[in-house]
């Protein structure tokens, strides 16, 4: 069964598509009241994020829609140092959106909160005309504790950078997906919670952290080698990159360094701290490939020293970062 | 113009073979070149351009020991 | 040989200036990631040459590319690094945004079982490449040929790397070797080079796209050119493993099946004659009107692309670079490819 208009009208339809799917998933006290907006008991600084998911297919190799919406917005928050704690989500379907496929999506996105921690507090949901699309918007709280402050402007010289593990997964699965190239490769997306929550409960003194999301490792970099108004310099060979992406991303004419991922962030820590917080991400599930990649310096830009010992500006991803011919 | 890489021959279907690069399968057409399964093919856009007999580590060992010092 | 020996060698050359062109965009790439001009003497120049056919390709070209994307019942069909060369009305990126039909191909041949699946559209195929490319658009035409498939057409904007080397041999003096473009050779082959070195006594060195592969070829370069009074320029095959002496004989055949060659017009160089590849009368109702495709946007008389692209000058003494012309608002096709001369310097500054 399709999504047809009669759902977003606010009737009869949208009453049972509240119950059947939301309200099956998404139970909660906050939630349940069914009032128009949530209340909650907050104190302390917030951090405080918004992002919205438009990827498809909606259903992909590691994960779904669902999934990548509680990842996303729980990720920006702990990048900041909080504790994420709730979440709304917002909903627009396309007419002819199958039923099941949004149950499936809606299922997962519950179970991804629960295991993040959060609570999705708030929802809507719109249906417009179209092919059976589906878009989902998210915000998301989180509390950050006293004395906290992670910042991309944070960086000094000597410092270290780690990479939680490899680049360019989930861009390289939903290509793959997109242009009927066959593999394995399956979407990284993930809540980085018991890589952070590892690393402050160790009292590892964490000054920046980043996802590596669109725009890829190369993007990231030079935001916080400009907010930090240093230089950092990348070692290639130290750059943790799965062969069978490395192999999509040859046969497109694509770089991992400019390929997103959905479960993957760098931290940025002294040189001292740098072992220790290493051997504390590789402890955890989704850190197992992490490395030491770069190292932070005084000057601007970032560069990367070349297998063969060369060097080479790394800039930030201009255009769409399409696949390739020339 | 160029980005042409090496994979390896999984099967042959007529003028169509399955190619592997590191675990991603593509179909190509072979009709340029005569090659066998378990042969490495350098493929462009979709199409196999040329039969690679040796592989990468040792094209760059010959490579090197046909220079002459400078 | 090790390849830090030839590194350091080099590295610490200190003779006269010697300076290499390079006519493939992919080899300009492999340059840029792997750092090579790093590791090299400054007395060693490299310059990119003409060699990324989408870079080259003139207005009228994008600007037909986008008549049929806008079209009823037409779609293009495109690979990557068309999107962002602008036209008159601007690039294929931009007009996507108003309605084009534009759709991204790894391979040409994928373009035919759309055609089967979708009867009632026209799939037009942007046709842009080298010697490396046209034999799969060859192979494209001929399985839609087969198939009885009538719903596709090619939109041809083919070049042949030869005519321009020639041009740049004709027309420049000062570039004194080449570095071979490795897969348009594994088309083409290696002796093909063997005229052109011999009337201009410049040394061809044909390389593959490893870091490895370059570093020979320079060396190869530099060695011929110091020994240049006892030995005549030679043309030496350095990817044996790729490039037969000859070429692929097969792909030759395709590609003169189907194709003949005539005038082309290079963003930047002007026409050079017989550059082109275009589709034979006999099977006309596969081109989508690719002849006479020459007319490009007045490019700014500052625009010193035509300089930079044959090495006269560095990007950064053209009047435009980094202000007017730049990666997201490109003029010349050295700025369009984030791989060419222009872009490469524009992220090194």
């Amino acid at each position: 069964m399709k999504i047809n208009m009669s759902h977003g009208s606010g009737g009869k339809a949208s009453a049972e598509l509240m119950k059947d799917i939301f309200g099956k998933y998404f139970s909660n006290e906050v939630l349940n009241k069914m009032e128009d907006a949530a209340v909650l008991e907050l104190s302390g600084r917030i951090a405080y994020s918004t992002d919205s998911f438009v990827v498809t297919p909606v259903i992909f190799k590691g994960g779904d829609i669902g999934k990548l919406c509680v990842c996303g917005t729980v990720n920006d928050l702990l990048m900041m140092g909080a504790e994420p704690k709730y979440i709304t989500a917002g909903f627009i379907l396309e007419e002819g959106l199958e039923i099941s496929e949004l149950d499936q999506i809606v299922a997962s996105m519950a179970k991804t909160a629960k295991e993040a921690g959060v609570q999705i507090v708030a929802g809507d949901t719109k249906v417009v005309e179209g092919k059976g699309g589906l878009y989902i918007n998210t915000s998301g709280i989180g509390i950050i504790p006293k004395g906290r402050n992670i910042s991309a402007a944070n960086c000094r010289e000597g410092d270290l950078v780690l990479l939680s593990g490899n680049l360019g997964d989930h861009h390289a699965c939903i290509l793959s997906a997109r242009m009927g190239i066959e593999n394995n490769i399956k979407s990284d997306c993930a809540c980085l919670n018991s890589i952070v929550k590892s690393l402050f409960d160790n009292g590892i003194a964490v000054k920046t952290m980043r996802d590596v999301t669109r725009g890829g490792l190369g993007t990231v970099l030079n935001e916080i080698a400009e907010a930090s108004q240093c230089s950092i310099e990348i070692r290639e060979e130290a750059l943790p990159v799965n062969p069978e992406v490395k192999g999509f991303c040859d046969i497109l004419g694509l770089d991992p360094l400019y390929m997103g991922n959905e479960g993957k962030m760098i931290t940025v820590v002294s040189s001292a701290d740098a072992e220790r917080a290493l051997k504390l991400i590789k402890d955890t599930p989704h850190g197992k490939d992490a490395a030491i990649i770069a190292k932070v310096s005084a000057g601007k830009g970032v560069m990367m020293k070349t297998r063969l010992g060369g060097s080479r500006i790394v800039d930030v991803l201009y255009g769409e970062g399409l696949p390739r011919i020339c | 113009m160029c980005v042409a890489i090496p994979g390896k021959i999984l099967s042959i279907d007529g003028m169509k073979a399955k190619v592997d690069f590191s675990g991603n399968t593509v179909d190509v057409n072979i009709g340029l070149i005569d090659a066998k399964v378990g042969e490495y093919v350098l493929v462009h856009a979709g199409c196999a351009i040329e039969v690679m007999p040796k592989d990468k580590a040792e094209e760059l060992i010959e490579l090197f020991e046909d220079l002459e010092a400078l | 040989m090790k390849v830090e020996n030839i590194i350091n060698c080099l590295k610490e050359y200190d003779g006269p200036e010697i300076r290499i062109m390079e006519v493939c965009g992919t080899h300009t790439a492999s340059i840029f990631k792997s750092g090579i001009r790093s590791l090299i003497s400054s007395k060693i120049r490299l310059i990119s040459g003409p060699g990324c056919p989408v870079c080259v390709t003139p207005a009228a070209y994008i600007d037909q590319c986008i008549c049929y994307a806008m079209k009823e019942n037409h779609v293009l069909v495109t690979f990557g690094d068309m999107m962002k060369v602008p036209g008159e009305k601007g690039s294929l990126s931009q007009v996507r945004g108003e309605g084009a039909k534009v759709e991204l191909m790894y391979s040409p041949m994928e373009v035919v079982e759309k055609a089967k699946k979708n009867p009632n559209t026209t799939y037009v195929i942007a046709a842009v490449g080298f010697e490396t490319t046209v034999p799969a658009y060859a192979l494209t035409m001929e399985e839609a040929i087969q198939a009885g498939v009538k719903n596709i057409k090619l939109l041809t904007a083919l070049k042949t790397v030869m005519p321009a080397l020639k041009w740049i041999c004709e027309n420049e003096q000062g570039i004194d070797g080449f570095i071979g473009p490795g897969h348009v050779s594994v088309i083409i082959g290696s002796e093909v080079y063997e005229s052109l070195a011999e009337r201009y006594q410049r040394p061809f060195v044909v390389a593959g796209f490893e870091p490895e592969h370059i570093l020979v070829a320079i060396y190869d370069i530099v060695g011929q050119i110091s020994k240049h009074s006892e030995h005549d320029a030679e043309v030496h095959n350095r990817y044996k493993n790729a490039v037969k002496a000859e070429g692929n004989k097969k792909a030759q055949e395709i590609i003169s099946r189907y194709f003949e060659p005539g005038k082309a017009m290079w963003r930047g160089l002007g026409i050079i004659e017989d550059s082109g590849l275009y589709i034979k009368e006999e099977y006309r109702e596969y081109d989508g009107g690719s002849r006479g495709l020459d007319r490009d946007i007045e490019l700014p008389e500052s625009c010193r692309c035509g300089d930079v692209i044959i090495g006269r000058i560095n990007p950064n003494e053209c009047p435009m670079f980094g202000t007017a012309c730049n990666p997201t608002n490109p003029y010349g096709p050295c700025m369009v490819s984030s791989e060419g001369a222009c872009g490469i310097w524009y992220r090194n500054r």
